[in-house]
């Protein structure tokens, strides 16, 4: 029963080492690249489908969260610290290893912080934010909730848009890669593509067995009552209100990991990825996922972000995005992935 | 159960079907295009768009490179840099392009400017920000005017006119931001104040509040920088607030929608631009004049609205690129480079294009007029 | 600053203001019948404004405004039966995505019809250039317009809602959906007309600050997010409210750039907003008991 669950986890490797195979035997490896920044966009969905399918907190923020991973991580291993590398702080980073050194294409020789240290700030940085957020906000309801986590996600944007070391309207690029274990570098380079992509989609197999698991515990079935009503879940002794945050500060580490690893992947982070609209790219995917549903949020998250970042809906990639959401909206209220889609879709076909 | 191998199945379905897309043929030269088509930046890109479509039409009604046909593949960032990086992955690898036009902001040149440095794959950029030539990559150019001739021009006519104290409004975008670190650099050279320097929202649509503030400080003139719809209302919430003082634009005004969006209001706005603008008034002997009047009669009569200096950013990158091409050795990316680089005496909209080993944009200060709004059209001031 | 200075802010203030406050109606009267915060409110100020462009080209402009205002209105008409209508026992968060999702679609279509350039309408009175001297502050004709339409538009809904059968009809459907049906109240038009109804004061709306903010296919995504706040923050379900709540965040708007740059000037206004909004959950000027009672 405990092994049972992870056996569908089993099957999706299966299909992504097929993928790579199939990619490498028609030498079409280039589509690994949008396959990676895809998984990474899917980390961020599947967080928020912990926040608003199983803990029911509407967020129209959670690109607020990956722009403070991306922005922290940018900023930090862009900043040259060659003027201060003899201050005895930065030497001793230096000495334990934690500063990196490198030559740009132009010559230039610099120094900077090693991106571990961003790393690891960013999740700290989006956990205590999303705390101290949650803590006030998540006892609001409904619309109400919307509008204040809508509000905070332009904050975030408005700050990153107007502050000079985020780089204003042009962002932030040059971010150098990210080497997190011997041989394995998020970074652009044509050359580690293969081992990108087997790292994003770690990381997204490593969410989604965290968040199986948590379905699973205490908290889960906490989470399950406070869906169902919470005042009810209230009643009954469960304390709805600490729950809620911990599903909201997870929702938030989430997408500041996958802001800071794609923000490597791309070396470079610009202020469109904590928009409004990115947010709420982010709540459509999990909506037309069917919200309380990982795998279906997954799939549809590989999906709409992999045909958009290939290009493929051309001029038209809002409108078709649109179009998607109210199909879905309409027709598949929990979702596709259900199995009455089936009979659902036969019996639109046969005009009802 | 039943719900996740549903799931899966429908994974692998669309998975196979994405792959599934054959390959093309190999006559054509393929060239690529990454522009804002829609979204923040569309003034840029849409005009941008439409104006390569018409040329390489033009170009292969000609008889392309040497014979060979061109292929355009435009891809639509809606200014969003991630768009752009994994675009031009797409473009340098995948579809082999021998060089990529665009992209339209600053913001997403610099996040591809070193991706096309290491991969060796030529980009003729649309943006104006110095930084994308500055320091010089050797695989990465630029079409419009520099910053800092424009600002440059700015002080210059101030200086004739007796202005020392001037308030600075900018949008908050790529090319808001440079023009107004481009101003903040120059004016102590020309011995002008710049009493206060703000950006605004791109969106946004009201600014008496802010131009009151700058009201506030008795400034003698206001330069506005930016390319979005505030240019024409900058102009609007200053006569409506009484504000009598001249206003600078950049070279970001060269649309004429802006003019008739801002009716009354535009008149006498004096800014640096292009002389695509007033191609008709130029005299005979001006070595631009051809092209200028050719690519300006052509667009208007093909889309049926006014030409911008835009579109003509995306015009003279397209023809570098292919008058290069006519030039090199070989289609190769690296000839192509050394082709654009060595490419003197071209002209095209934005002015005579002199590339060389430092000069990377290849355009002198006198690439730009003064010019001014009479009776709701642009003239020569 | 100068008493002027205060007062030109005061004026920029309003002017924006009311803006904020005939997109906040619309969410209400919307909101009222239905339980819907209608994401899309802000596409219909960019239709007015756009329509009524169109239509000043080939005839004056009040017909050309007139006409605008009825054709949006269908539009609005003309959604709630393709879509919303079919939505039924929706929650919140289902139907916040499918406004969205309208909105997005009307946009796209926006741009097809009307490519990316810029529109402004006529100015109503005078021209671009002219202004009125109003102790020592200065304002365009077009604000007076603004102001003045939207104190009107204020008046007549409260009327309308008070003293009409339609308007008492529609308010019966808001208190209680039910408890109206059982009266004879036909709910289903009653939503209908209230699309109808915003969808309409939208595009007034449009067409009233065309001449000075211009009007742009992708201009009613920041509208329709500033006229949610708005509706929040006066309180769901309470047009008067909504105008009070419209005004103050213009005012702190306008006042927030006299002394801190202009770009952080929805990071001040937001962060005032949501203080308010956790201090007071039911919004600005909503009681705690009503609240409780709805469901959101």
């Amino acid at each position: 029963m405990k092994l049972k669950k992870y056996y569908p986890i089993v099957l999706l490797a299966g299909v992504l080492v097929l993928i790579q195979l199939l990619t490498l035997i028609t030498g079409t490896a280039y589509y690994l690249t949008q396959l990676t920044m895809a998984a990474y966009y899917v980390v961020v969905a599947l967080g928020l489908s912990m926040v608003m399918g199983y803990a029911g907190q509407i967020s129209l923020g959670q690109a607020g969260f990956f722009a403070i991973g991306g922005y922290t991580t940018a900023v930090l291993t862009t900043f040259d610290l060659t003027d201060k590398i003899s201050r005895p702080f930065f030497a001793f980073l230096d000495k334990i290893g934690l500063l990196v050194h490198k030559v740009t294409l132009y010559g230039d020789s610099i120094v900077h912080l090693s991106p571990w240290i961003s790393f690891i700030l960013a999740l700290v940085l989006a956990g205590v934010v999303a705390y101290s957020i949650g803590v006030p906000v998540l006892r609001l309801k409904g619309h109400y909730l919307g509008m204040a986590t809508m509000g905070f996600g332009i904050i975030i944007y408005r700050i990153v848009l107007g502050t000079h070391i985020f780089g204003e309207a042009d962002g932030i690029s040059n971010v150098p890669a990210f080497p997190i274990l011997p041989g394995i570098t998020i970074g652009g380079d044509f050359s580690i593509r293969i081992i990108n992509y087997y790292t994003a989609w770690f990381f997204v197999i490593l969410a989604m067995v965290l968040l199986l698991n948590l379905i699973n515990s205490r908290t889960g079935r906490a989470l399950r009552s406070l869906h169902g009503g919470e005042d009810a879940a209230d009643a009954m002794g469960v304390n709805t209100a600490q729950y809620k945050v911990k599903v909201f500060v997870i929702g938030a580490v989430f997408a500041a990991a996958a802001g800071v690893f794609i923000t490597h992947y791309n070396g470079g982070i610009g202020p469109s990825e904590s928009s409004v609209a990115k947010s709420v790219r982010y709540v459509a995917i999990v909506a037309v996922g069917g919200m309380a549903n990982l795998w279906g949020v997954l799939i549809m998250g590989l999906f709409l972000n992999f045909l958009s970042l290939r290009g493929l809906f051309g001029v038209y990639d809002d409108a078709v995005f649109g179009i998607i959401l109210v199909i879905i909206m309409m027709f598949f209220p929990d979702g596709l992935f259900q199995p009455a889609s089936l009979n659902r879709i036969k019996r639109i076909l046969r005009g009802k | 159960m039943k719900r996740i191998l549903l799931t899966l199945l429908t994974f692998t379905l669309i998975m196979s079907t994405a792959f599934a897309n054959g390959q093309g043929e190999e006559e054509t030269v393929k060239i690529g295009a990454i522009l804002a088509v829609t979204g923040g930046a569309s003034f840029l890109g849409a005009p941008e768009s439409k104006t390569i479509e018409m040329l390489a039409e033009q170009i292969n009604a000609d008889g392309g490179i040497n014979g060979r046909q061109i292929e355009l593949i435009i891809k639509d960032s809606a200014a969003n840099p991630e768009k752009a990086i994994s675009f031009a992955k797409q473009l340098i690898e995948e579809d082999k392009v021998i060089a990529i036009i665009g992209p339209s902001t600053s913001g997403e040149t610099m996040q591809i400017k070193d991706l096309c440095e290491s991969y060796k794959t030529p980009l003729v950029s649309c943006a104006a920000a110095e930084d994308i030539v500055n320091p010089v990559a050797s695989y990465v150019f630029k079409t419009p005017q520099k910053d800092s001739y424009v600002a440059e021009l700015i002080f210059q006519t101030m200086n004739s006119m007796g202005i020392t104290k001037i308030g600075v409004v900018a949008a908050n975008s790529g090319f808001g931001n440079a023009g107004k670190g481009q101003l903040e650099k120059y004016a102590p050279q020309y011995g002008i104040e710049i009493a206060l320097a703000e950006t605004y929202d791109r969106a946004a649509t009201d600014l008496t509040a802010l131009l009151t503030k700058i009201n506030a400080e008795d400034v003698q003139a206001v330069v506005n920088w930016s390319i979005v719809p505030a240019q024409s209302i900058v102009p609007k919430n200053m006569k409506q607030l009484g504000m009598d003082v001249p206003l600078f634009q950049s070279h970001g005004f060269g649309n004429i929608q802006y003019v008739i969006a801002a009716g009354e209001a535009a008149n006498g706005i004096i800014f640096p631009a292009g002389r695509l603008l007033v191609a008709d008034e130029l005299p005979d002997s001006n070595p631009q004049k051809a092209t200028l009047v050719a690519y300006k009669n052509a667009y208007e009569s093909r889309y049926n609205e006014p030409a911008s200096t835009f579109g003509g950013h995306a015009y003279d990158a397209l023809s570098i690129i292919v008058e290069a091409a006519k030039k090199a050795d070989s289609l190769s990316r690296e000839d192509l480079r050394n082709a654009i680089e060595s490419l003197t005496g071209f002209p095209g909209t934005g002015g005579v294009f002199n590339y060389s080993k430092d000069d990377h944009n290849g355009l002198g200060m006198d690439s730009l007029a003064i010019l001014t709004v009479k009776d709701g059209a642009f003239a020569l001031y | 600053m100068t008493s002027e200075q205060i007062l030109q802010y005061i004026f920029s203030g309003i002017t924006v203001g009311s803006i904020y406050a005939l997109v906040a109606i619309g969410y209400n009267i919307i909101y009222n019948t239905t339980g819907i915060i209608n994401l899309a409110q802000g596409e219909f100020v960019m239709l007015g404004g756009m329509i009524a462009y169109s239509l000043s080209q080939i005839m004056s402009l009040v017909p050309a405004v007139v006409l605008a205002v009825l054709i949006t209105g269908a539009v609005g008409s003309l959604i709630e039966i393709v879509f919303i209508r079919r939505m039924k026992k929706s929650s919140v968060l289902g139907m916040i995505v499918i406004t969205i999702g309208i909105s997005i679609i009307i946009r796209e279509i926006a741009l097809l019809i009307w490519d990316e350039q810029i529109r402004a309408l006529r100015f109503f009175t005078g021209n671009e250039i002219s202004s009125i001297d109003i102790l020592g502050a200065r304002i365009s004709p077009q604000v007076l317009w603004i102001v003045g339409v939207t104190a009107l538009i204020v008046m007549a809904l409260y009327l309308f809602f008070r003293f009409t059968l339609t308007g008492q009809a529609m308010r019966a459907c808001s208190s209680n959906t039910r408890a109206a049906k059982l009266c004879g109240i036909r709910t289903s038009r009653m939503v209908n007309l209230s699309f109808m109804l915003a969808a309409g004061i939208g595009a007034l709306g449009g067409c009233l600050v065309s001449p000075l903010t211009q009007t742009h296919y992708s201009m009613g995504s920041e509208l329709a997010i500033k006229g949610f706040i708005v509706a929040i923050l006066g309180g769901l379900g309470n047009p008067m409210a909504a105008v009070a709540a419209g005004l103050l965040l213009g005012l702190i708007e306008s006042f927030s750039i006299s002394f801190l740059p202009m770009v952080y000037k929805d990071v001040i206004s937001i962060l005032i907003l949501l203080v308010i909004l956790v201090l007071k959950p039911s919004g600005l000027f909503g009681s705690r008991q009503t609240s409780s009672l709805k469901d959101f």
